[in-house]
């Protein structure tokens, strides 16, 4: 028997594309910024030299859907887990946190509890990041809703 | 039947073999010269490395003054020839430690200096009138040389025997790498207050390296690499001559900075055609006369961007061609990178193979017997006059929009070089572009590779170091150096006597540098995607 399907989203998914630190080393994240527009996306790139709050006052301001975090410099720990803080501390623990960079293997571990996940090292494919990105929303999508602000 | 593409990444294309037809209508022996004369295709030097071989400067520092001290010793004590040094982020940025940005970036991508104390205790025990001493290091370049010329006045050794380099290129910072603090116009006026000043007071050192390497890592081709940098040479030399320094007192003191990627003879046809088309360009764009003006002096790194995290071993194979093509490129220095830098700092194990890496290319290869053993290759000469022609038709391009700042502030060079990564990295991803334990061959798994930890203590250490020297000092001539500093760059003098005088007098990085964004504003980057 057919069921009634929910009509799909027509928004597109949004993304902040951000490096919440002093590393200024972009190839990385604008690379990612032309990988999610052509999977799509809406992109929103933060640019470089930002801080976590600059970077979580960016993603509720533009309403996005994900933030995708990028250091090579080793400053993950702090900013990334910082970005997440804030976030749950403005009601917008909704927005999906990805992470990339030079992250050592027990480092992820850590991040993922913080709720930022994949933590994507040099060499890993687009279509593996776009992939997680875009399972990571829709996931969200269907156990949570965004409070209303 | 299976088709192949063998256009290198810069465009060009190899026939199927070369021949000495490849070079009928060029004048093959005035284009190549001998050894140590124009147009120096092949080398700047007579006798090249059958004189002296190149100086081994493998790139250091992490944690605090001390750990990198030790590191610069142990690299010294494995036989290497001259210092390099790397700083963390908040000393590039103008920060001092205890800034509320530079929690969680003190000592991690370098070494954190922000007092003449900490630039003492960088080199206790390392003669500076014995080593050169290469410093990567531009917002801030002025403030980190004169710490460093003040670290060698308390050692007793003066100006005229220093010897180094300062990295000093802000120009590229706005491409690549974006570590600026100030707008280019007066970020581009504080690198040529060092030149000035350099060419007045310190013989041997090198008061810029403008550098190719850093727009390569990010994703230019081999031609944009040498375009770009001329580009922004041109416009280094350009503002010295506009502030009335003679061409030949400060053009013998430039120096270079390029990648050796992993196209082997792509990479050797660069540093040919590079020579060459430098030697030319300050000739007849301005008036040098001096045959010191026209040579290239470059350093090379060989390529971070090109390592693997699978796999690293691998990464020794790579550095040792990238490093074989640096040489039989003629270049003057050399860093070999360690094979675990895409995982993270080097350990010292990793360190001490990347500089064996380069003792064996010296020791042991036999190349360095004749000087440019690759010319007179009919695919190596077709290579370098492909990439001389290339490169100079984008310079050309560059010049019609005003040349290298106007080409910045408008995006051009970024934009280039964004489009260049991302069609790279669709290569990668369509698997037209091979890499040996990413895209293919990626069976194995790296579970038991040990890497660099950083050591907290380290940061504690130059925490407590800096609150007691903000004690110990003389608050009052320390603030009236400042605020003379800042008298003097308002009434438009050389930054560097002012820099000198206020870290002799226990100002520090953060201070210094909080004057001058007072007077310069900070910029904000404008990225399109």
């Amino acid at each position: 028997m057919p069921k009634l399907m929910p009509k799909s989203n027509p928004r597109k998914l949004r993304i902040l594309v951000s490096k919440p630190g002093l590393d200024g080393h972009d190839r990385g994240a604008l690379i990612l910024c032309k990988a999610f527009r052509d999977a799509g996306m809406e992109v929103i790139y933060g640019g470089v030299l930002t801080t976590p709050e600059q970077v979580a006052a960016m993603a509720i301001d533009e309403d996005v859907d994900a933030v995708a975090l990028s250091l090579l410099n080793g400053a993950h720990m702090v900013a990334f887990p910082r970005v997440a803080k804030l976030l749950r501390d403005s009601n917008a623990a909704d927005i999906v946190l990805v992470g990339g960079g030079i992250i050592p293997k027990e480092d992820k571990l850590v991040l993922e509890k913080e709720g930022i996940t994949g933590n994507f090292g040099p060499g890993t494919s687009l279509g593996t990041i776009v992939k997680h990105v875009k399972d990571r929303v829709a996931k969200r999508s269907r156990t949570t809703t965004r409070p209303s602000q | 039947m299976v088709t192949r593409s063998f256009v290198t990444d810069s465009g060009i294309m190899p026939k199927r073999f070369h021949t000495l037809q490849d070079l009928d209508d060029i004048d093959y022996p005035r284009r190549l010269g001998k050894p140590g004369e124009p147009p120096f295709t092949r080398g700047i030097y007579h006798d090249m490395y059958r004189d002296r071989t190149w100086t081994m400067r493998q790139y250091a520092g992490f944690g605090s003054a001390e750990t990198t001290n030790q590191r610069f010793k142990f690299l010294i004590d494995s036989g290497q020839t001259g210092l390099s040094t790397a700083f963390d982020l908040p000393t590039q940025l103008g920060m001092d430690s205890d800034n509320d940005r530079s929690q969680g970036e003190v000592g991690r991508v370098g070494v954190a200096i922000n007092t003449i104390e900490d630039m003492q205790l960088l080199f206790e025990g390392v003669p500076l009138n014995q080593v050169s001493t290469s410093m990567t290091i531009n917002a801030p370049a002025g403030i980190l040389t004169a710490l460093y010329l003040v670290a060698g006045e308390l050692q007793g050794v003066s100006l005229p025997n220093l010897r180094g380099t300062t990295q000093n290129d802000i120009l590229k910072e706005f491409v690549a790498r974006n570590t600026f603090i100030y707008p280019p116009e007066p970020s581009l006026s504080l690198a040529v207050d060092l030149i000035e000043y350099c060419s007045k007071t310190i013989p041997h050192w090198h008061p810029i390296s403008i550098s190719g390497y850093h727009m390569r890592e990010a994703g230019a081709t081999a031609v944009q690499e040498l375009a770009f940098t001329f580009s922004n040479a041109i416009e280094y030399v350009s503002a010295c001559v506009d502030r009335k320094i003679p061409p030949d007192s400060f053009l013998p003191m430039l120096s270079f900075f390029f990648v050796a990627g992993s196209d082997f003879f792509e990479e050797i046809a660069k540093f040919r055609a590079a020579r060459r088309i430098w030697g030319r360009l300050v000739k007849e764009r301005f008036g040098a006369k001096k045959r010191a003006s026209m040579m290239l002096r470059f350093h090379t790194q060989t390529s971070g961007e090109s390592l693997t995290a699978q796999q690293p071993e691998n990464n020794i194979v790579r550095v040792a061609f990238q490093g074989l093509s640096a040489i039989l490129g003629g270049t003057q220095s050399l860093h070999t990178n360690s094979m675990d830098e895409a995982l993270s700092l080097p350990t010292e194990r990793a360190a001490r193979i990347a500089l064996r890496t380069q003792q064996l290319i010296a020791f042991e290869t036999g190349v360095t017997k004749t000087v440019d053993p690759l010319g007179g290759s009919y695919y190596v000469e077709y290579l370098t006059e492909a990439i001389e022609k290339a490169t100079l038709r984008e310079i050309d391009r560059i010049d019609s929009m005003g040349g290298a700042l106007r080409a910045i502030e408008s995006g051009y060079m970024q934009n280039e070089i964004q489009a260049s990564a991302y069609r790279v990295q669709k290569k990668v991803e369509k698997e037209e572009k091979v890499i040996v334990g990413v895209n293919r061959y990626n069976d194995e798994t790296t579970e038991d590779f040990k890497i660099y930890r950083p050591d907290v203590r380290a940061v504690r250490r130059q925490l407590n170091r800096l609150r007691s020297f903000r004690k110990r000092r003389s608050e009052s001539k320390s603030r009236e150096a400042v605020v003379s500093l800042q008298r003097g760059i308002s009434s438009g003098k050389n930054s560097m006597p002012y820099l000198i005088d206020a870290v002799r007098k226990n100002a520090t990085l953060g201070e210094i540098s909080d004057v001058l964004r007072e007077i310069y504003g900070e910029y904000k980057q404008r990225t399109s995607i």
